[in-house]
């Protein structure tokens, strides 16, 4: 199974040429529109742009952003070919960099790492190489851009492969690599294979965004995670709709008749018993019939029905959102997690995570925040802070006072309910959760869990 | 009971699934929820996606159309009959009823439009039921503002968005805490397209109003749009109303929503149009986004949807 849908990132500045590959995929896939592009031209010459057209105003989505000639924060964009439909995360390169990379990155299953065939592997390169793998995104392609400036040079090319994979084996992810010539601005091997370049005989990048395998492509090689969201009890009153009582200045419809069900609720399921668990299964598969174990409890029972409004299913894959109904009454709530017996993730309260600082105020020693993992909340304590990373120069520092804003380190937590969590490596879904500041409620740190403590 | 085929995950699915999953953490982690439905072709996608959430149980939240008053009587007619079939609450917030208490004034003259007091009015509407969270069917496709707004939109305690300080948004996890007066907008339907939602409809056989579809109608030409004429139109010097055979795009306000010449009589038909279309959704018909490049974003800010 293909899944026709690839979300991937894109992370750099202006000047490597970023902005062209994206109008360049955009406008060869013919998503860019009349309007749009009249917007971009006469933009463009408001700004003394010399009738040429500035690709990069398309994606400039922000007053600040326009005026300044500055791309603020992650933008997501979206085209189709007739095999897939694609959502780029766009990300800027050097405002708030970690910030909006591993946002970008979070949830993308490829990533596009950019480097300028001219000035070799920079910084920023390396930053987005070592964020991507740092999130677990499972593919990588590099792009060597400006071909066309270095006389579509093989020998340039293989130079810069060699420069690029030393570098990306001290990082150690686990993402497949791939290299690829190109120039964004004349369309080499963008869209269209490049006849200026013979010597390379792989794909396209837009054949490569095509074909890429995602996730979700192989639910029965992964172990089944179903955290639950929503308890569904038809006949039981939510408080918030019984107190909401007719407004004096609204007109109000308040038919009589019972909602209707959908076609699968039919009389037998939809009974005044009818518990259902709502939620998204986030990784695998699970069968009707199916023994299955209820965390952080410990307690087993079996699937008695997989409910979707479309009708039931023998059997569901990720990401797919559904009801299960469960053999047993058993008293589950939002927050636990179905799975398995025999491929349970890690019960616990204490967990080593790499976290990433998103905020200006810093994570300290001591720290507590509120987590929230899959459909969990928590309190956390920070109980140790081991290591910081330096995104700038990938340097690692021991036994830090503090993680900055963009800084990323290795820190020890415990939390004030058991978690069921699986190491990220693992799981992108159930070993990630991020950090809310309990005094101003913005969302300060993101985590990938590391082990158990 | 019959036992339904395997799996299948199309993009469509995965969208579905998507936003699904927002609506069910929106339902878990706000007091008060309300869904925007306009009778407009997003929000009839957000009450299928509703339907999948929380079947066969009544929706944990009322629905609730932002009434300018000057909308299209097909939809208005539509709306309520959906809402009927749905067996789900709906309330009206009224602009006139704005109006009246004197809480807005009226623009005049012949370009006069309602789309700039809805703001007022939503946000009366919130304050007044308390509501914390509200569904929107925004689509980050549609506008360049839009593109870089997070699935869960915080709003101050004056409405407002702060685009150059969102809360970051991670993987799935998204962070619902505010303090008492703010509210969030939620937009289930952010990655989808204009192509994904005509095609969803096709797929779910969803019903749409009238007005989608090509049809004769008085319309008057302004600033190459085709506004629809009606009783009271104020024209201006040179214009005359014509009768033509168009289709809307979007839904909005009569006033400032025009419609497209065009023969797609069906959804078959409409999806192909919307394949082979060159042109965006809100540049074709939507005046209230010509006013300058940073039109949406100035209004969003104010505490537009």
């Amino acid at each position: 199974m293909t899944l026709d849908l690839l979300r991937f990132t894109t992370a750099g500045s202006v000047d490597d040429g970023k902005s062209t590959l994206i109008g360049r995929l955009l406008y060869d896939s013919k998503q860019v529109f009349e309007d749009q592009l009249e917007h971009v031209a006469a933009a463009s010459v408001r700004r003394g742009g010399e009738g040429t057209l500035d690709l990069a105003l398309l994606t400039d989505g922000l007053r600040a952003e326009r005026e300044q000639g500055i791309t603020i924060d992650v933008a997501y964009r979206y085209f189709a070919t007739a095999k897939r439909r694609f959502i780029i995360a766009d990300c800027p390169g050097h405002q708030q960099y970690t910030r909006n990379m591993v946002t970008g990155a979070s949830t993308a299953d490829l990533a596009v790492i950019l480097l300028d065939a001219r000035k070799g592997v920079l910084e920023q390169s390396k930053r987005h190489a070592f964020i991507s793998a740092l999130l677990g995104i499972p593919h990588v392609v590099v792009a060597v851009n400006k071909m066309d400036l270095v006389e579509y040079s093989q020998e340039r090319f293989d130079e810069l492969v060699v420069e690029f994979a030393g570098f990306a084996a001290k990082l150690g992810g686990r993402a497949k690599l791939v290299y690829l010539p190109i120039s964004a601005l004349e369309g080499d091997n963008v869209v269209e294979l490049s006849p200026r370049m013979d010597w390379y005989d792989g794909p396209t990048l837009l054949e490569m965004l095509e074909q890429v395998e995602v996730a979700y492509d192989h639910p029965h090689d992964t172990p089944a995670r179903f955290p639950v969201q929503w308890v569904i009890r038809p006949f039981t009153r939510s408080p918030s709709l019984a107190s909401s009582a007719t407004p004096p200045t609204s007109a109000s419809l308040a038919p009589s008749s019972a909602p209707s069900a959908g076609p699968s609720f039919a009389a037998d399921s939809a009974g005044e018993d009818y518990r259902g668990y709502a939620g998204q299964l986030a990784s695998g598969a699970l069968r009707t019939g199916q023994e299955v174990m209820v965390l952080p409890s410990g307690q087993r029972t079996r699937i008695a029905a997989i409910d979707t409004f479309d009708g039931p299913l023998e059997e569901a894959v990720a990401p797919m959102s559904l009801t299960l109904r469960l053999e047993d009454e058993l008293d589950v709530s939002r927050g636990e997690l179905i799975c398995h017996p025999e491929q349970a993730p890690v019960v616990g309260r204490e967990l080593q995570a790499d976290v990433c600082w998103l905020n200006d105020r810093p994570l300290r020693p001591r720290g507590r925040y509120l987590m929230k993992h899959t459909s969990r909340h928590a309190t956390a304590v920070v109980e140790e802070l081991y290591d910081r990373v330096d995104v700038h120069t990938l340097e690692r520092t021991d036994g830090p006072e503090e993680l900055a804003l963009n800084d990323i380190g290795r820190v020890r937590l415990r939390t004030s309910v058991p978690l069921a969590f699986d190491p990220y490596r693992g799981n992108r879904r159930t070993g990630s959760f991020i950090l809310i500041d309990e005094a101003t409620n913005e969302t300060v740190g993101a985590g990938l869990v590391v082990s158990d403590s | 009971m019959s036992v339904a085929a395997r799996p299948q995950l199309s993009h469509l699915r995965a969208l579905e699934s998507e936003g699904i999953h927002v609506m069910r953490e929106v339902a878990a982690e706000f007091e008060r929820p309300v869904l925007l439905f306009s009778g407009g072709k997003d929000s009839i996608v957000l009450l299928r996606l509703a339907e999948k959430a929380f079947r066969p149980a009544p929706f944990p939240f009322p629905l609730m159309h932002v009434d300018t008053g000057h909308n299209f009587p097909e939809v208005i007619e539509f709306r309520d009959r959906r809402v009927t079939e749905l067996g789900e609450r709906l309330i009206v917030a009224s602009v006139q009823e704005s109006i009246d208490r004197g809480r807005v004034a009226e623009e005049t003259g012949p370009r006069a439009s309602r789309n700039r007091l809805q703001t007022i009015t939503l946000l009366d509407a919130i304050a007044e039921h308390r509501f914390d969270a509200a569904f929107g069917g925004a689509r980050r496709d549609e506008e360049r503002a839009r593109a870089k707004e997070r699935i869960f939109s915080f709003r101050d305690d004056f409405g407002q968005w702060d685009p150059k300080n969102q809360r970051p948004e991670l993987w799935n996890l998204y962070n619902g805490r505010i303090h008492k007066g703010e509210n969030v907008r939620v937009f289930p339907l952010s990655n989808w397209t204009e192509l994904d939602v005509w095609e969803y409809i096709d797929q779910e056989e969803l019903e749409v109003p009238s007005i989608y579809f090509a049809h004769e109608r008085e319309v008057f030409k302004r600033d190459g749009m085709l506004y629809a004429w009606r009783e009271g139109t104020e024209l201006i010097d040179g214009e005359e109303v014509l009768s033509e055979t168009v289709r809307y795009r979007t839904v909005g306000d009569m006033s400032c929503t025009g419609g497209v010449r065009s023969q797609a009589a069906t959804l078959e038909e409409v999806v192909l149009e919307i394949a082979a279309t060159r042109i965006t959704e809100r540049g074709e018909t939507r005046a209230d986004d010509r006013v300058s490049e940073a039109a949406m974003e100035d209004r969003k800010k104010a505490g537009y949807f």
